[in-house]
């Protein structure tokens, strides 16, 4: 086990922890009693927010119900860049253990030295430090004496596993009574005081030039406030939410557009994007030590298409100026990396941006929660000091937005005479995954590229395989072949707008490595749990694919119509194990009945708060899997609305089974990103347990299962 | 403008709008009831659903003069935190939803089954729910949690 939490003998501070050393930055305690607790981290409905607050709490010995979390604010909060990539627990869980050990040290400390006793005969029981002869005094006496206006050092040791009385147990979610209660909490719930509201007008065509617009009709609406024009970017700002939209809808019957994007044709997608100009990168190469005999090769290319984050809350934000200064409220996934965008384009010091989060629906990756952003920031210019509240329309979001990249995939691997897997090729091309803001001298911000002085689109690219890899995630096996070459073509032209969707481009190379496996080991009759472990030297794989095939009762008997498929795969080859296997019933459409799923993510900190973002990642994968392709045609989004982007509805959604290996001892990750591959794996191959056929391309739907059965028979 | 009379959470109300105004707005904006979401603004996804009468429905395409005279019920009337409803208690113990954008629309479907059907099945619930989207997959979650109300009403 190389993966171990890091031992007491080598002390280092977390990065997170290194790059916001203040501890008063993290922990601060109130003389009433509370424990504030401000990570950099975000709540995307992740529940992270929980996980976090648990983590302080059992360092500190403080019941959770003093725990009071501090959304994140580019005011005051840790700087830990951006929320995704299922790195939470990892960065701002460990920052925060070591950070509370250390205050725990620092309060112990002066309590002695105030009591006249030694540290190691200290008890401190929710916050009430105690010693021999009923001496005791607390965090909150002690928080006016004590500063935590200093450095964090390293060397303080966090409690071992056994020690911890909330992280590793189940714990209800702090946010969830709010919105069981429908307690304003979400930024479209929140007004300002003296708010007005925005619209900004968007053509449905892709790239689209304004070229006429009259005002008349717009300026009669009841309670408007401004028309913001400067180049293509247009909006209105009206006294109340309704004034908004009719303006809005005035200017759109006078607005003519012109458009010279081309987007691609949509049933040529996967040669499409082959014939694009690309950037070339070589992600992994390994030479076997003796030349391989090959006998055959075997080739197949899977592909997967453009996917929509689709929120079920449209993007929203609100923006408020006071003279050369401006506070922005965002559900952004980055308040920092956000701050810097905006200071690109307003062209003024990130110190007079202040962007404070507040939590919006799941995102589940780079949707519009920036754009919307600056949209407010450019509206509440007219409106002087008052906030201004932008909020995007569903054919918007659903249009505008970026969207997870379309992916071809290309496996081939050699063969010896045995059949066995000599050599392997893995192939790529896609456009970046990532166009994230705050990373580049471009701001990735669709306002930006909309102004009069427009800044270029931002050409999305992929984060390096040590940040986890983009298109290129999970493309290198985890299984020991002697041989490889993996390949990644990033497109340099963007005619549809992607980034960031939850697992980047692990979701097609999982499909296609496990697809392509399951094909190779059903041709040698060999069975398919037993294939994978022989080829997997981590233990903990073998584990998650035991655990799962023994939960699942692995293989049982197949009847009429009804498939079993396997899919595994280790998060970003470094993060959290996923084992999966599906059970689908094909009549006329394909239909998941059951997934089994058993998943390693070292310490669980809220083991149901792990359950429930696998169930959840579990569901959005079959969706995914079996309705979900944006549809366009040569200049314009056409599935702008959820009657043209169908997803997953409460009749269609499968059982889900899940098991959290017990790793309390390892170093904890995230599970939000862990089931998509293996799940969108588990149920093509069960598919073709089913019926027979193979079906390479994404989604699977009733009319490809009849093409793919119609050239099978 | 026209005056138009309803019953909010059991209370006389009166509007002075368009009748053409969706409930939606009047409860978000007029009354500043934010329970009832925004998601789609054409009745597609079921965040904003409220109930009129026995029967769900989306706020955001429901002209408020449909809904004159009648007894509309939102999240807020169902229950709160002194006084949660069944179905408010049941969704805190399974911990079902993820961000919860969409579980007041959710809440307020499963109320309207829960009144007409106090015994549902399984299938009974998903149909009832079946035109609320939810994107986190927290479906299985809540169905659970909505089976599990209906056997505390009926124990009373």
């Amino acid at each position: 086990m190389t993966d171990k939490t890091p031992s007491p003998s080598t002390p280092k501070l977390p990065p997170s922890l290194a790059a916001n050393p203040m501890l008063s930055s993290w922990i601060r305690f109130s003389p009433e009693g509370h424990v504030a607790v401000s990570p950099g981290k975000v709540e995307i409905g992740q529940g992270i927010v929980t996980a976090l607050a648990q983590i302080a709490a059992d360092e500190l010995d403080v019941e959770l119900a003093r725990v009071q979390m501090v959304p994140a604010s580019t005011a005051g909060s840790p700087n830990e860049g951006v929320t995704s990539g299922s790195l939470s627990v990892q960065q701002s869980g460990r920052a925060l253990r070591h950070a509370c050990a250390e205050i725990r040290q620092i309060f112990l400390a002066t309590a002695a030295e105030r009591l006249g006793v030694e540290t190691d005969v200290l008890d401190i029981s929710d916050g009430t430090i105690s010693g021999p002869g009923n001496v005791s005094i607390s965090y909150w006496e002690l928080a006016r004496e004590v500063s935590l206006d200093r450095h964090a050092s390293p060397g303080a040791v966090p409690k071992a596993s056994t020690q911890r009385t909330l992280a590793g147990n189940s714990v209800q979610r702090l946010d969830i009574p709010d919105k069981v209660f429908a307690h304003p909490r979400f930024i479209h719930d929140t007004p300002l005081p003296g708010m007005l509201h925005g619209r900004v007008l968007r053509s449905e065509l892709s790239g689209a030039t304004l070229v006429e617009l009259k005002e008349d009709g717009a300026r009669t609406i009841a309670g408007l406030v401004a028309i913001v024009r400067d180049g293509d970017f247009t909006g209105v700002v009206s006294e109340t939410e309704a004034g908004a939209e009719l303006a809005l809808s005035a200017l759109r019957k006078s607005a003519k557009w012109s458009s010279r994007a081309t987007l691609p044709d949509e049933d040529g997608l996967a040669e499409w994007l082959k014939a694009q100009p690309a950037e070339l990168t070589v992600i992994a190469s390994k030479r076997a030590s003796s030349p391989p005999e090959k006998t055959r090769t075997i080739r197949r290319q899977y592909t997967r298409p453009y996917i929509a984050h689709g929120s079920i809350a449209p993007s929203c934000a609100m923006a408020q100026w006071n003279g050369d200064r401006v506070r922005v409220w965002t559900h952004s996934q980055g308040v920092y990396l956000l701050r810097a965008d905006l200071a690109l384009v307003l062209k003024i010091p990130v110190e007079n941006i202040t962007v404070e989060h507040m939590e919006g629906a799941g995102c589940y990756g780079h949707n519009a929660a920036d754009d919307v952003a600056l949209d407010a920031v450019l509206l509440a210019k007219a409106a002087g000091s008052r906030p201004v509240r932008v909020q995007w329309s569903r054919a918007d979001e659903m249009s505008h937005a970026p969207f997870g990249a379309a992916m071809t995939i290309e496996i081939e691997a050699n063969l010896d005479a045995q059949d066995e897997i000599v050599d392997w090729r893995h192939s790529i091309w896609s456009n970046g995954h990532t166009a994230r803001p705050g990373r580049a001298d471009l701001p990735a911000l669709l306002a930006a590229t909309e102004l009069a002085k427009p800044f270029p689109r931002a050409i999305a690219t992929n984060p390096s395989q040590a940040s986890g890899g983009g298109a290129d995630r999970n493309s290198v096996p985890l299984y020991d072949f002697p041989s490889w070459q993996i390949e990644s073509h990033r497109l340099t032209t963007m005619p549809i707008r992607t980034s960031a969707l939850r697992t980047l481009g692990a979701q097609g190379n999982v499909f296609a490595i496990e697809s392509f496996l399951d094909e190779l080991a059903t041709e040698r009759g060999e069975n398919l749990v037993e294939f994978r472990l022989r080829h997997l030297s981590d233990r903990r794989a073998q584990d998650v694919i035991r655990a799962v095939a023994k939960r699942a009762g692995w293989k049982p008997a197949r009847r009429d119509g009804t498939g079993y498929g396997l899919g595994f795969a280790r998060y970003k080859n470094t993060g959290a194990y996923c084992a999966v296997i599906a059970e689908v019933e094909s009549a006329q459409d394909v239909r998941v009945k059951r997934l089994t799923i058993a998943v390693d993510v070292g310490e669980a900190i809220n083991p149901d708060g792990v359950i429930n973002q696998i169930e959840g990642g579990a569901i959005q994968a079959t969706s995914w899997v079996l309705k979900e392709r944006v549809r366009f045609d040569r200049q314009r989004i056409t599935s702008n609305s959820w009657t043209e982007y169908p997803i997953l509805r409460f009749s269609e959604v499968p059982e889900v089974q899940v098991e959290v290996m017990a790793r309390p001892d390892l170093a904890p990750v995230g599970a939000g990103e862990a089931a998509h591959g293996p799940v969108t794996a588990a149920i093509a191959n069960a598919v073709f347990d089913a019926l027979g056929v193979r079906l390479r391309n994404l989604p699977i739907t009733r009319e490809r299962l009849i093409a793919a059965m119609e050239l099978s028979s | 403008m026209p005056n138009i009379r309803f019953r909010l959470n059991g209370v006389e109300t009166d509007i002075d709008a368009d009748p053409d105004t969706p409930l939606l707005a009047i409860l978000r904006g007029e009354l500043g009831l934010t329970g009832a979401h925004f998601g789609c603004g054409a009745g597609e996804c079921g965040a904003c659903n409220v109930i009129v009468g026995d029967h769900a429905i989306t706020a955001c395409d429901t002209p408020l003069w449909s809904v004159a005279d009648k007894d509309v019920t939102t999240i807020e009337g169902l229950g709160n935190a002194q006084r949660p409803h069944p179905l408010q208690r049941a969704f805190i113990a399974e911990q079902a939803l993820q961000c919860g954008y969409c579980v007041s629309g959710i809440l307020m479907s499963a109320a309207a089954l829960l009144k007409r059907n106090p015994d549902p099945t399984d299938t009974d619930v998903r149909t009832a729910l079946d035109r609320n989207l939810c994107r986190c997959g927290s479906h299985n979650r809540m169905v659970r949690a909505v089976l599990r109300a209906a056997a505390e009403i009926r124990a009373r």
